[in-house]
């Protein structure tokens, strides 16, 4: 991994710097009140989250719908901007003047899960690829050589698809056209949010493939944000499970796959289809909604669905724990010092 | 040649190049195929066009009456439409009446397409306090219907053909800018925008590439249906005496002027009216027929 690393000139850490790092990243909506606008109740979107992306490596990002990962995604975006919290990409922080929104923009780019809602529909799609040099100030021809080379590379052969409009093709076709788009200014750290949830499974494979040949050739980063269990081992190299704005677990794939240190973590392995109807689910693993996120529980905010729950865990909210090697839990379970029975 | 199969033997069959069909492309084939909406444009057409070349169609003066021929009836030899209490042609004056009726009815939607949409979208892809200020005094325009709006405005800026121009206008602005408003809050809040946000291009650009084709298109199609009402609208301002002077032929004043004769003449008298209502569903059919093409597949 680290020979195949030095080969882009932006680089600026080396390998040993990650490429995104991210520091109490906090996001409430709501809560302002205007003159002519009644107050709301806070939604505690993301509630400090911290985590790093190394060079080249794909982290996947799990959890119920409205656990903060889109948002996440979004913040690092800046398409929102966060309450508090710093991103550092490559060691620069984004926003200060060594390292503008702009040019930090070249460099991270975004795949929606709407395919559709995510393409202009009144552009070709050579169009719609070509946007994102010419914004740049690349010339039209330039541009648009280049978008034919990536819709052929994202496998869209451009003698048939450049010309054609949004709706002339189908879902998986079109989420191969905005992975090109994304791809056009050349970003180092791509973030697919729920890119291929939308697909079909077999069209999901496919583009599964071509997102790791492209890691591959382009020397990528992935940030991969998913609900689905299956897809994401088959593309992280770690895993970061969120639960209610926070980081309930993070550590290397296989770790959290076989010896999940969160509760949360081993009820949603547990939720996991199986393959084998030997192993069938019996009883739910988890049951009821995720809480409101506008009145979070007290302590840790996983506990009153949690089967190992405590005295302690309604009380003490716990911090992330290094359970061993990269695998860090943010449960009394894992911490023999924190007052948990079981711990 | 693609039905031919040939067992033990692939043959190639060279792929022709895709050109995608633009959205209008596909709008204007699906608006040919619906006979109403060609049947409205038809009638346009033939108004608009009589009315642009009514000169050179061989008709009688339009100013020039005979105090002996007054009120004759449909089909009155000489006459075929009749004339009017002062025994001018009303063929004539309903082609002539054509010329200030549709410009009356047509300028003040486009001076309004133009300063309302641009109202409404720059308002709308703002946001925020800006947007609350410029929807909130278009509000207070609602507060009146607008025939009542556009009788008040052309009376206090004086009769005449552009004052009421003017005053419909000022009438068409709010309800364009409204509609405006709410299609670009809709579409500047759709991924693709974003996307093109995050790949560094500034709000003008934008607004140009990815917010315009996508909100002109509703608007222009609302904007249409408009010219149906300021049609109505302006005629009944002449008809109130806010609009066109006599002699000028224009339809709203001719049913005005020829009100005295309804019990004489009901038909002839009932004339202007009819080319005012032909005219105006004719926008309105067609309007309806622009929208259906444009609804399918976005």
């Amino acid at each position: 991994m680290s020979e195949t690393i030095a080969l882009d000139p932006r680089d600026r850490g080396g390998a040993g710097t990650r490429l995104l790092d991210v520091h109490g990243l906090v996001k409430h909506f709501g809560g302002k009140g205007g003159v002519l606008t009644k107050k709301n109740d806070v939604v505690r979107a993301v509630d400090g989250v911290d985590f790093f992306i190394a060079k080249n490596e794909t982290i996947g990002i799990v959890g119920e719908s409205g656990c903060g990962k889109s948002t996440t995604a979004r913040l690092v975006m800046q398409i929102i901007q966060p309450d508090a919290g710093e991103i550092l990409f490559d060691g620069e922080e984004v926003g200060s003047p060594a390292l503008d929104v702009r040019s930090f923009r070249r460099q991270a780019q975004m795949v929606f899960q709407d395919s559709y809602a995510s393409l202009n529909p009144r552009l070709t799609v050579e169009d719609t690829v070509a946007f994102g040099p010419r914004v740049h100030g690349a010339s039209a021809k330039a541009a648009m050589t280049s978008a034919h080379d990536l819709l052929h590379r994202v496998g869209l052969e451009p003698r048939r698809f450049a010309g054609r409009y949004p709706h002339e093709i189908s879902g998986g076709q079109r989420q191969r056209v905005n992975i090109a788009r994304a791809l056009s200014l050349q970003p180092r750290l791509l973030i697919l949010d729920e890119a291929v949830s939308a697909l079909d499974k077999s069209v999901e494979a496919q583009v599964l493939n071509l997102l790791l040949d492209l890691k591959r050739d382009f020397g990528l980063t992935y940030m991969f944000i998913t609900h689905d269990l299956h897809v994401v081992r088959f593309m992280s190299d770690r895993i970061m499970v969120m639960y209610l704005g926070k980081v309930a677990e993070v550590g290397p794939s296989d770790r959290i796959f076989d010896t999940p240190g969160h509760p949360y973590t081993a009820a949603l392995l547990a939720s996991m289809p199986s393959m084998d109807p030997a192993r069938r689910t019996e009883e739910a693993p988890l049951s009821g909604d995720p809480p409101n996120p506008i009145n979070p529980p007290s302590g840790c905010r996983f506990h009153p669905r949690c089967k190992m729950v405590a005295a302690v865990c309604s009380v003490v909210e716990p911090a992330l724990f290094n359970a061993g090697g990269d695998h860090f839990v943010a449960c009394h379970l894992a911490n023999p010092a924190s007052g948990h029975p079981g711990a | 040649m693609a039905d031919t199969i040939t067992f033990g033997k692939v043959t190639a069959v060279p792929i022709a190049p895709v050109r995608g069909k633009g959205y209008w492309a596909s709008v204007i084939t699906r608006l040919v195929h619906d006979p109403v909406a060609m049947a409205a444009l038809a009638v346009i057409l033939t108004i608009v066009l009589a009315a642009i070349f009514a000169p050179y169609l061989g008709l009688a003066d339009p100013y020039r009456g005979s105090i002996l021929r007054r009120l004759r009836p449909i089909g009155f030899t000489g006459y075929p439409f009749g004339s009017d209490e002062l025994g001018r042609d009303m063929l004539t004056r309903l082609i002539y009446g054509g010329r200030l009726s549709l410009v009356m009815g047509v300028t003040p939607v486009l001076l309004a397409f133009f300063v309302g949409s641009t109202t409404g979208i720059v308002a709308a892809y703002i946001g925020g306090w800006v947007n609350m200020v410029v929807m909130r005094v278009i509000d207070v325009f609602f507060a009146f219907p607008s025939v009542l709006l556009a009788i008040a405005l052309s009376g206090a800026l004086g009769a005449g053909i552009v004052n009421s121009i003017v005053s419909l206008t000022i009438v068409f602005i709010p309800q364009i800018a409204r509609i405006a408003e709410a299609v670009t809050t809709q579409t500047r809040n759709r991924d693709f925008v974003e996307a093109a946000r995050i790949s560094g291009a500034g709000t003008l650009t934008i607004i140009r590439v990815h917010v315009l084709g996508n909100v002109l298109g509703p608007i222009f199609v609302y904007a249409t249906s408009l010219i149906s009402v300021s049609m109505i609208l302006s005629s009944g301002l002449s008809f109130l005496g806010l609009g066109v002077k006599p002699p000028d032929p224009e339809w709203g004043l001719m049913l005005n002027t020829l009100r005295t004769a309804i019990y004489s003449q009901p038909l002839v008298a009932a004339l202007p009216g009819a080319m005012i209502f032909m005219t105006s569903i004719s926008f309105n059919l067609f309007s309806d027929g622009l929208r259906t093409a444009m609804e399918v597949r976005q």
